[in-house]
């Protein structure tokens, strides 16, 4: 398979194409684009104000990759990302207030200020863990499913991950595992290119991640990470046969990852003109587009969800941060969930 | 599981497993061999006919996997037990152990237990070498968010495991080997808790604290030391973590003497632990300390070295007589 990087396909099916997102979802899912690319910018910001502590990984450009899949799955499924993962937490239905609070480290934060960027977790809406460790999550994943299918309900565990994590040792135990016992997991692999700062090439022998999957006998196609609905379709396709116990996939969507690997990281290692390239297949303007020339909405329907996407993210923000700092009394809470008598 | 019948310390942790499994829907076992093969070291004999393959599961020989999905299917409602094989197989799954398990609730701010066990084989006396004999719990007494349990008697092992397997946290269940075919009985009374030391033997002139293996040789050297007219007063700790830290500190105010015996390197072995909070809480007041440990050396493989690289019952006896002498 011969592509450009920059113009990436869904590959072809055989079949018919799973059913896309109804119109109205489809809208939804162009406001929560915008709400996570104005939370990532508004996080870069304050990152550089000082305001945000630690690191930061932010994920402008993937969008379409974590809205396409948690819109493709049920509320009650559960799902898994990363240190990148504002963007599918987001997607998944944690709040812009607590998502924001919780990495200007307040109490409101929904780890109460104790994980940061990093470790977003909400559970209440399924959104079970971001791993710090690359490839750390899968196992995990693999884990939440067992409880799934052992308990007998149709569950589906989402595991987000980046191209990176398919060169370290737990992603292939995880594989392996899912595989064998048949585990209710989707693996969606976010290809954006770079590996912290290594462009993908440099680390890795396959162009197509996907074909790893085959080493475990496991269901796997490649996905244009940019095109939303393309996303949305093959996540749908995969949970659904993991719900009728068919087992895993793995869909490796190809994406990019318009800034730097964390903080300032100015990305200069990029060869000149590929970000303008991928600029111009940017998610949302591709959806923008979508959207208008199917009636769906008009330039300014698009317009007011932009803006008050934008003013959804302020409102977040002025609110996070004018909540107070977790107490002292939080430190030493939590590292156990039951007492010992001494 | 009946109480009071004559058992050994393997079939207490069978029965262990069994029972909870008889009470708890919720808990299963996952591990390298442990359903049809009944484990390596035969402690979950028997458990795959009785629960079926959904129950005891055999999983590849992939430890990151193994815990990860101990700690997935911790956090989705079950209450799994993972069995390591060998303690020294921790290191091959230290990310999900150190980073992942131990720091799970802390860094979701408390919206998640981790109610998951796992159970390693460990300790040396079997010329296993120097990748299959080791004890890990100071690794572990170092990471918040794990209890870690070292038994030394079947009633312990019994009474403890289900305690671990009832805990709401991570719990480190270590199983020395060479305590395998240990006799004794599974009483209903005197039930330990998890975090709860035992005194062995009454003494007055020194405190030896100790653990699994050195137990046994503790009460021998502290039955030697009787013929030489010392009173000494042996604690088996059994938890690592949390430690009981009121036992031990009330028993060395009261001896004002502290001896240490570990099967560990020395350096950061528990021991030094010990010491120092012993150290913090009386000041001045301690009239002697040694720490025995094995040397610091990997295990060695051949008999007489590894029998040499054990602590003894003579090392113990030693470091008494040091202590008494001030």
């Amino acid at each position: 398979m011969n592509r450009s990087m920059t113009e990436p396909a869904s590959q072809p099916r055989d079949g018919p194409p799973p059913p896309g997102p109804e119109p109205d979802v489809l809208v939804r899912m162009y406001r929560a684009m915008l709400e996570i690319r104005q939370f990532e910018d508004r996080v870069f910001d304050l990152f550089a104000e000082g305001k945000v502590s630690g690191s930061t990984h932010l994920a402008q450009g993937q969008e379409a990759v974590a809205v396409g899949a948690c819109f493709a799955v049920r509320p009650d499924d559960l799902m898994v990302c990363t240190y990148r993962g504002h963007h599918e937490c987001l997607a998944k239905g944690m709040p812009l207030r607590t998502a924001m609070a919780e990495i200007l480290g307040r109490s409101t934060g929904c780890c109460g200020g104790k994980g940061g960027s990093m470790h977003l977790t909400d559970v209440s809406i399924g959104a079970m863990g971001s791993f710090a460790i690359v490839g750390a999550g899968l196992p995990v994943a693999c884990g939440l499913a067992w409880a799934a299918q052992h308990r007998g309900i149709d569950q589906v565990t989402l595991c987000f991950f980046g191209d990176g994590a398919t060169n370290i040792g737990a992603f292939h135990e995880a594989l392996n595992l899912a595989a064998v016992w048949k585990l209710p997991v989707v693996f969606v692999c976010e290809n954006n290119l770079y590996g912290e700062y290594s462009p993908i090439a440099t680390t890795t022998p396959v162009a197509d991640l996907a074909v790893r999957a085959s080493a475990y006998a496991m269901e796997h196609r490649i996905v244009d990470g940019n095109d939303v609905e393309a996303v949305y379709q093959d996540v749908a396709w995969a949970a659904a046969r993991a719900r009728d116990g068919a087992g895993p996939a793995f869909l490796e969507c190809k994406t990019y990852r318009q800034k730097g690997h964390s903080r300032g990281d100015p990305a200069r290692y990029r060869p000149p003109g590929e970000l303008e390239q991928w600029l111009a297949r940017d998610p949302i303007v591709l959806l923008r587009k979508r959207l208008l020339e199917g009636g769906q909405l008009s330039e300014d329907d698009a317009d007011k969800i932009a803006a008050e996407a934008e003013t959804a993210v302020r409102e977040a923000e002025q609110a996070a941060l004018d909540d107070p700092y977790p107490d002292d009394a939080s430190l030493a809470a939590d590292v156990y969930a039951e007492a010992i008598e001494p | 599981m009946r109480a009071g019948g004559e058992t050994t310390f393997r079939v207490a942790i069978r029965d262990a497993l069994a029972d909870e499994m008889r009470d708890d829907d919720r808990v299963v076992l996952l591990g390298e061999d442990i359903a049809a093969a009944g484990g390596v070291f035969k402690a979950t004999e028997g458990l795959f006919e009785e629960f079926g393959g959904q129950r005891v599961r055999d999983t590849p020989i992939s430890e990151q996997a193994i815990i990860g999905a101990a700690l997935g299917a911790a956090l989705n409602g079950l209450r799994p037990v993972a069995e390591l094989m060998f303690a020294d197989f921790v290191a091959v799954a230290m990310d999900q152990l150190a980073n992942q398990v131990a720091k799970y609730r802390y860094q979701t701010g408390g919206q998640v237990t981790v109610p998951l066990v796992v159970r390693a084989v460990c300790g040396a006396g079997f010329g296993f070498g120097a990748q299959h004999s080791q004890n890990p719990e100071a690794w572990f007494m170092h990471l918040p968010g794990w209890r870690v349990v070292a038994a030394s008697t079947p009633h312990d092992a019994y009474w403890l495991l289900r305690a671990a397997i009832r805990s709401a946290d991570p719990v480190l269940f270590l199983e020395h080997k060479s305590l395998f075919g240990k006799a004794g009985t599974v009483d209903d009374d005197r039930r330990p808790r998890l975090g709860q030391a035992a005194v062995r033997r009454d003494g007055e002139d020194v405190t030896v604290v100790t653990t699994m293996l050195m137990v046994d040789r503790a009460l021998e050297a502290a039955q030697e030391m009787e013929r030489r007219g010392h009173s000494v007063e042996v604690i088996d700790l059994r938890s690592m973590a949390p430690l009981d830290r009121r036992l031990v500190v009330r028993s060395a105010v009261k001896t004002g003497r502290l001896v240490t015996v570990e099967e560990n390197p020395r350096e950061c072995g528990w021991g030094a632990e010990i010491v120092s909070m012993v150290a913090e809480e009386m000041a001045g007041e301690l009239d002697g300390v040694r720490r025995v440990t094995a040397p610091s050396t990997p295990i060695p493989f051949s008999r007489p070295l590894e029998t040499d690289w054990l602590p003894r019952t003579e090392n113990v006896v030693a470091a008494l007589e040091a202590v008494l002498r001030g």
